[in-house]
């Protein structure tokens, strides 16, 4: 199949149209609004619903609706949008309800800048709203694999019931790259039974609810979200590997900062340093048996962690992963400034001398 | 023997968890008729939302969401937009619409939503224990303004079927109590004919029922019926607050 050259939002949002999106409900921040600019062209050309909400509030809850009622619904936004659409997100945990949020990061706190960061780890893998739940976390580096991931996302969101963040930055909403429209696997998906679509003479209603007031059925509620997000443990967790098999330095980033990163290992392979890639795909769930195992592994000597955070938000996963076999060094840079490839490397011959 | 009376098909067996004197349960079956009555039950979907009917997805027997405090516009349209045929409806108390969810409902009127909105005013939080709403009158006393609301407080009280009514989306607005029988059946003739609007197309329908919380209130059933009727739909007039189709005509 031929390439094409998309910018990345417009990607993520004919992605979403491609895997079979049935509405789209979304408000402009920046760097994302080109999502809602052609979900509003594009997605009632194929018959789904768009709307333009008040809010991010109300947008994340209009998902809700529309999920809740059995449609593949989809919001994107941006980080100061995203904390807004907290209280939709646990709601969607709690209730069960399967959707696709897309986050373009830019820089906090607060308003912060427009510009690129990842300062929304946190509260991507940690859940986010209230409560215990987790949301499966797709953490694309380039285009293609945006498209890709927001197109298996709609999949993965309706086979565990569970909504599904992609963790994009504002450099990947931004940029154009050529991309290939590959198919996709389809996932054998269970019917939408649950779905308070209207009766249609089903001899019970269906209600779509995250309360529990009788504190053994919420326990229960909790026992049960526990046990699914184990299974999606065992089953969905992605990483990367580039050039571990001898590494002596591995470098653990995700999205932008890890493209930085593989030009990083060009120029510190040619200086003869071994150093290697290990790159999150899934940011929850987190690879953390890999990393284990690669850190237990003789000629790793360290590890430098490189994100687009000034104190470091994945490194607490890392650290986890990694058990303290070997040290770890944090190279951050956030606001909207990224690492560069000399930062980089130069972190990374400091790391390695601090073990000889 | 002919039955001449029986339970609305609308509402499932639950037992009600409403207090004594408290006008959920005929707002709940008013609802429930009207739904029947029009055919419409077998296809509907309602939302419900945070507050004292916060369980009404035990008793109405349709397909239903619970909503976030507030939100149940915002998810009623999400529903209603992929579901275009079917009769969606949000019922909600003051707390919820007219405070937390203002934004919510201004903007699905706005957008003439075609849902309809049962918005049961008892002038009081409930469900938390009788703080001031919005609703609360000048001088009413709740467990955040123990002297009585006062305007230098908190303002006056926000009449919400006239403010929706300002909006050309929101096509029917009527506020009706159902302190008596003359008052129930003018209820629900009020709600029959905003679902008939909304499956008409019409926009945005809102039915804004004044309703007793005598727990709250501190009152017997009887005195805060009598209550409402003196107080309440003396500061909230019943009747059509606005009505499209008769502007038309």
């Amino acid at each position: 199949m031929a390439k094409e050259l998309w910018k990345g939002n417009e990607a993520i949002a004919e992605a979403a149209i491609r895997a079979g999106c049935d509405c789209f409900f979304g408000y402009p921040i920046t760097p994302q609004s080109e999502v809602p600019e052609y979900m509003s062209v594009h997605l009632p050309e194929h018959g789904g619903v768009f709307v333009q909400s008040e809010s991010e509030v109300a947008a994340i809850n209009m998902v809700y609706g529309a999920a809740g009622a059995g449609m593949r619904a989809m919001t994107s936004s941006s980080s100061p949008g995203i904390s807004l659409k907290q209280e939709g997100i646990t709601y969607l945990a709690g209730a069960e309800v399967p959707a696709v949020i897309v986050n373009c990061m830019r820089g906090g706190p607060g308003l912060g800048t427009i510009q690129p960061a990842q300062g929304d780890y946190y509260q991507a893998t940690r859940g986010g709203g209230n409560g215990d739940y987790r949301t499966v976390v797709l953490a694309p580096s380039n285009v293609q694999e945006t498209v890709d991931f927001v197109q298996e996302a709609f999949d993965i969101a309706d086979q565990y019931r569970n909504p599904v963040v992609i963790l994009a930055d504002g450099l990947i909403g931004q940029m154009m790259e050529p991309i290939e429209w590959k198919p996709i696997a389809k996932r054998d998906l269970p019917p939408k039974d649950w779905a308070a679509c209207g009766r249609k003479g089903r001899d019970h209603h269906n209600v779509i609810n995250s309360l529990f007031i009788d504190p053994e059925e919420c326990n229960q509620l909790n026992n049960h979200l526990a046990e699914k997000y184990a299974e999606i443990a065992k089953n969905e967790v992605r990483w990367e590997e580039v050039e571990c098999e001898d590494a002596e330095l591995v470098i653990t980033a995700y999205g932008t900062p890890a493209r930085i990163a593989l030009t990083a290992l060009e120029t510190l392979r040619a200086d003869g340093i071994k150093a290697g890639l290990f790159r999150p795909i899934t940011l929850w769930p987190f690879p953390e048996k890999a990393l284990h195992e690669l850190a237990a592994k003789e000629h790793v000597r360290a590890f430098l962690d490189v994100e687009m955070s000034s104190t470091g938000q994945m490194i607490d996963d890392v650290r986890l992963g990694v058990e303290g076999q070997k040290p770890i060094s944090f190279l951050g840079q956030a606001g909207g400034v990224m690492p560069t490839v000399e930062e980089i490397i130069e972190a990374a011959k400091n790391a390695l001398k601090e073990v000889k | 023997m002919a039955i001449v009376y029986e339970k609305s098909k609308g509402l499932t067996d639950a037992e009600l968890h409403y207090c004594p004197g408290c006008n959920h349960g005929i707002i709940h079956k008013l609802v429930a008729e009207s739904l029947v009555e029009l055919g419409l039950l077998d296809d509907a979907i309602g939302v419900c939302p945070v507050g004292c009917s916060v369980f009404a997805y035990n008793y109405f027997s349709c397909d239903m969401l619970e909503a976030a405090h507030g939100r149940a516009p915002a998810v009623a349209t999400g529903i209603k937009r992929t579901h275009p045929n079917q009769a969606v409806f949000t019922y909600q108390g003051d707390g919820d619409l007219a405070s937390i969810g203002a934004a919510e409902i201004v903007h699905a009127a706005m957008r003439g939503e075609k849902f309809t909105t049962i918005f049961v005013n008892n002038a009081i939080y409930g469900m938390t224990g009788g703080q001031m709403a919005p609703t609360t009158l000048i001088g009413q006393r709740a467990t955040t303004c123990q002297s009585g609301r006062t305007v230098e407080q908190a303002g006056m009280p926000i009449r919400m079927a006239e403010m929706l009514s300002t909006l050309d989306g929101c096509v029917y607005a009527e506020r009706v109590c159902v302190t008596d029988i003359a008052n129930i059946n003018k209820a629900k003739k009020a709600i029959k004919k905003a679902f008939e609007k909304q499956m008409n197309r019409e926009g945005f329908t809102f039915i804004e029922v004044l309703s007793t919380c005598p727990t709250n209130w501190g009152m017997t059933p009887l005195k805060a019926t009598q209550w409402l009727k003196e107080n309440m739909a003396a500061y909230y007039p019943l009747g059509v607050i606005k009505d499209s189709s008769a502007e038309v005509k």
